[in-house]
């Protein structure tokens, strides 16, 4: 296949059912490298149950993910983390009783190498690779404007802070591609512009390759490179945000059959999906 | 959320359960089994710091409680609830002098009647004379809150310090010198002059403590890092100084009673990595202890002809590693099927294999090997150069090294990326994986550390004993480590130092209540989950978790996280 070459992640075919449920049906995506991909959809759409296909969380019934083209439908998700998949979480998820440093340095868990005997001993390999793990988590937490609050617990910091943190978690495993769940859910105007600029910082300068869920239309339209419309388990679309604005079947798949008929919509989407 | 004032019948209320528990005290004997124990010689008794003790802790509450919303009737109410509590007991006792319930009610003797009234003549007098009493104790206990709190916490602790050095007098006789002994004690309980210069000296004592530590504490933040680190070693070589003299102080009897607590130490470490770091509920414990026990016998024993044909008789040196390699085998072997397991299907799972493992000892098919219900004699003793470690106070020093080691491995641990990965795992085994964390392996690491110290607790403990039957090895066992694990303070590693002492030490010590030694266990196990469930020495990360709507932002910095895992 020749789309290897230009796409870090290639889902073909993908099918998850739970039960009855049919949540994912012959799911095509192919994110290239480098590229800002927004999917998204209305509830239940099967977004989020993708990113666990990625991740390993479950394991499709059909199809293939592959990773820079190796096969990863199945793995086992600290196996998928190694290979260099981070995600965040819809529902903010960090070790919340300890630091924000700490936070960090459990996201480097696997570039670092420290065993069983390197920890009770404290060899001088184990110490530099601390020194340098927490020098490097420092960086990071600066790269998300966290550096004065690394002894913080991180339960304690305000909400935009701690999804900030939760990429700076991700960001410490040095990923090519990152999966962001909803990452300005529930942020104020002013943060969720942070984000977005945060989000384009991570590719320009980190050159890492951004798989995002979102339904903030403002932010989907204006940092995706390609859209992916889901709806049902199904993709409906798949364009620019330009072709995605204006296109019929997201519009019905947004606001039902009747609305389709109308003729300005694109206005008609951002509008719904914002108000 | 919005507090209703106190209203004085809140008094009574509290007043009546506490009434009820002096009854149930009362009536299942303890009264009596503590009115032999004496704290202060031939004026206070067990029984009474018991009775009146309640009355304390009710009238402190309530007080406490008025203190809160309605200032003005916190005297009110600490007389109030004191009478209430002692009402209960001056009834109870008219009751048992005109009643005979004894056919129902075993222990309603008129001796009781005495113990329980003040005075000679068991009559309406001094059953008034109690319930005046308890008013005047709830009084004072209301006048207590009226002090200034730092005054009153070291008053509360001297008294609870009295009490406590007049309850062991067992072990302090031992310790101090002579001479302070003739004057701190009689034959059954303190001096009345020695209770009252101890209550002075612990009340300065503790106050100056409380003054002086935050003062103490700033100057030694204040030392460069270097000069940190030499204060660290000098009170680490202190401390180690006074554990290489302890059994010489303690004497035969009391290094007895340290040696058992070191054991549990021992295994309270490795179960500590278990639960306490990687959260994995482990209830059958005992097994692995009993794996290092039973490999540390089968090989050092004489007996056993089926054994000895095969392997050749080993000293305790050549046995050890053995005994800790077997347990670590036998962890990471169970530990491979149970560990996809979760929570409370692994507690079930590991309880079950805890019973197998002393059923299969206590089964005839392996009797030729294990020595059956009879068990095996003879095990081994360590022998360091010409001298055999027999006795309890030379078995000390291999215990204490056993602690040592066991300390090193897990502060060491802790404060690694394998600490991290546990604790990432503890806190959400998802998020854990999504790191990268490969969840079996890091679960089986924790699993087989926590093994492989059980298995050394197990061989001490065989090798101390020099003999072993399969009763030693029930489940209890595993319930008493993880109970010292929780009163300590889960994951803390001074936590298992104070909760061993407290949940093996104390019983060990306190023989004369050794009737009541699982009703005691339990309603202190249910107090700590009400009133302390973050431990009695409790780590940093626990204390947030559980006081998370009491406590604000309290910073650390991952330097001050670094010493406390040093012993110091």
């Amino acid at each position: 296949m020749s789309q290897n070459h230009n796409h870090i992640l290639l889902a073909h075919k993908v099918s998850k059912r739970f039960g009855g449920l049919q949540a994912l049906t012959d799911l095509d995506i192919a994110v290239a490298f480098h590229a800002i991909h927004s999917v998204i959809g209305p509830n239940g759409a099967g977004k989020t149950t993708f990113f666990n296909c990625i991740t390993g969380f479950y394991k499709p019934e059909e199809g293939e993910i592959l990773f820079r083209g190796q096969p990863i439908q199945g793995m086992s998700p600290d196996r998928v983390a190694a290979l260099g998949i981070a995600r965040t979480y819809q529902n903010i998820r960090l070790f919340t009783n300890v630091t924000v440093l700490e936070n960090v340095l459990v996201g480097m868990h696997r570039r670092l190498h420290t065993g069983w005997f390197g920890a009770v001993l404290r060899t001088p390999t184990t110490r530099r690779e601390e020194k340098k793990a927490i020098k490097e988590a420092m960086e990071l937490l600066r790269f998300v404007e966290l550096a004065d609050k690394a002894d913080y617990i991180a339960k304690n910091l305000p909400y935009g802070e701690q999804r900030r943190l939760e990429i700076a978690r991700a960001l410490a495993g040095n990923p090519d591609l990152l999966l962001l769940d909803e990452p300005t859910a529930g942020m104020n105007p002013k943060e969720t512009e942070d984000t977005m600029a945060l989000i384009q910082r991570l590719r320009e300068e980190m050159k890492i390759t951004i798989l995002l869920i979102e339904h903030d239309m403002r932010v989907v339209m204006n940092i995706s490179d390609i859209i992916t419309v889901l709806d049902f388990g199904k993709k409906i679309a798949e364009g620019d945000p330009l072709a995605i604005r204006t296109n019929p079947q997201v519009i019905e798949a947004y606001l039902g059959r009747g609305a389709a008929a109308g003729k300005d919509y694109g206005a008609r989407t951002t509008a719904a999906v914002e108000g | 959320m919005t507090q209703r004032p106190f209203r004085l019948i809140d008094a009574i209320r509290w007043g009546v359960y506490g009434g009820i528990a002096v009854v149930l005290i009362a009536l299942i004997g303890m009264v009596q089994a503590f009115s032999n124990k004496g704290i202060v010689a031939d004026r206070v008794t067990m029984s009474q710091v018991l009775v009146f003790g309640l009355i304390a802790a009710v009238a402190l509450m309530t007080s406490g409680r008025a203190a809160a919303t309605k200032p003005r009737l916190i005297i009110p109410a600490g007389i109030l609830a004191g009478g209430t509590v002692a009402l209960f007991p001056a009834l109870l006792a008219l009751l048992i002098t005109q009643v005979n319930l004894r056919s129902v009610l075993l222990n309603a003797s008129p001796e009781l009647a005495d113990l329980l009234l003040p005075g000679n003549a068991n009559d309406l007098v001094s059953a008034l004379q109690l319930v005046a009493l308890g008013g005047a104790f709830g009084f004072a206990v209301g006048a207590l809150t009226r002090v200034p709190a730092r005054v009153r916490r070291s008053l509360v602790s001297a008294g609870v310090g009295v009490i406590l050095i007049g309850l062991l007098q067992a072990v302090f006789v031992v310790i101090i010198p002579d001479s302070w002994r003739q004057f701190l004690y009689k034959a059954n309980g303190l001096s009345t002059n020695g209770a009252i210069a101890l209550f002075i000296v612990l009340t300065v004592l503790d106050y100056a403590w409380l003054r002086g530590r935050p003062l103490t504490q700033q100057q030694i933040g204040r030392l460069s890092a270097g000069r940190r680190r030499v204060l660290r070693m000098v009170v680490t070589l202190i401390m180690l100084g006074i554990l290489a003299v302890l059994p010489q102080l303690l004497g035969p009897f009391l290094s007895e009673v340290a040696d058992i607590i070191g054991i549990y130490i021992i295994m309270g470490m490795g179960l500590n990595i278990v639960v306490g770091f990687a959260g994995l509920l482990d209830l059958g414990y005992v097994a692995f202890f009993a794996i290092g026990a039973y490999t540390m016998a089968v090989l050092t024993t004489p007996e056993l002809p089926v054994v000895r044909n095969v392997i050749p008789q080993l000293n305790f040196w050549e046995a050890l590693p053995f005994a800790l390699l077997i347990s670590f085998v036998s962890g990471v072997l169970l530990g491979i099927p149970v560990l996809k397991t979760r929570g409370d299907y692994l507690a079930i799972i590991t309880l079950g294999f805890g019973e197998i493992i002393r059923l299969l000892v206590l089964s005839d098919a392996f009797k030729p090997i294990l020595g059956g219900a009879q068990g095996i004699t003879g095990v081994a003793r360590p022998r360091v150069g010409d001298i055999t470690v027999v006795n309890p106070q030379q078995f000390f020093y291999p215990i204490l090294a056993g602690i040592l080691i066991a300390w090193f491995i897990t502060a060491r641990l802790k404060i690694s990326r394998l600490g991290r990965a546990w604790m990432a795992i503890r806190e959400d085994e998802d998020v854990a994986a999504a790191m990268g964390i490969n969840l079996v392996g890091y679960k089986l690491m924790a699993f087989a550390t926590g093994a492989t110290l059980a298995g050394l607790g197990g061989a001490l403990f065989g090798s101390k004993l020099g003999s072993m039957v399969p009763a030693s090895f029930n489940v209890l066992v595993s319930i008493n480590v993880l109970a010292l694990l929780i009163v300590g303070g889960m994951g803390s590693l001074p936590g298992v130092i104070v909760g061993a002492a407290a949940l093996i030490g104390l019983p060990e010590l306190l023989r004369e209540f050794s009737e009541f030694r699982w009703w005691v266990y339990g309603i202190v196990l249910v107090a700590m989950m009400i009133f302390k469930p973050e431990g009695l020495w409790p780590e940093a990360t626990r204390l947030r978790e559980l006081h998370e709507f009491e406590t604000p932002v309290p910073v650390e910095t991952a330097e001050e996280t670094e010493t406390a895992a040093v012993p110091a």
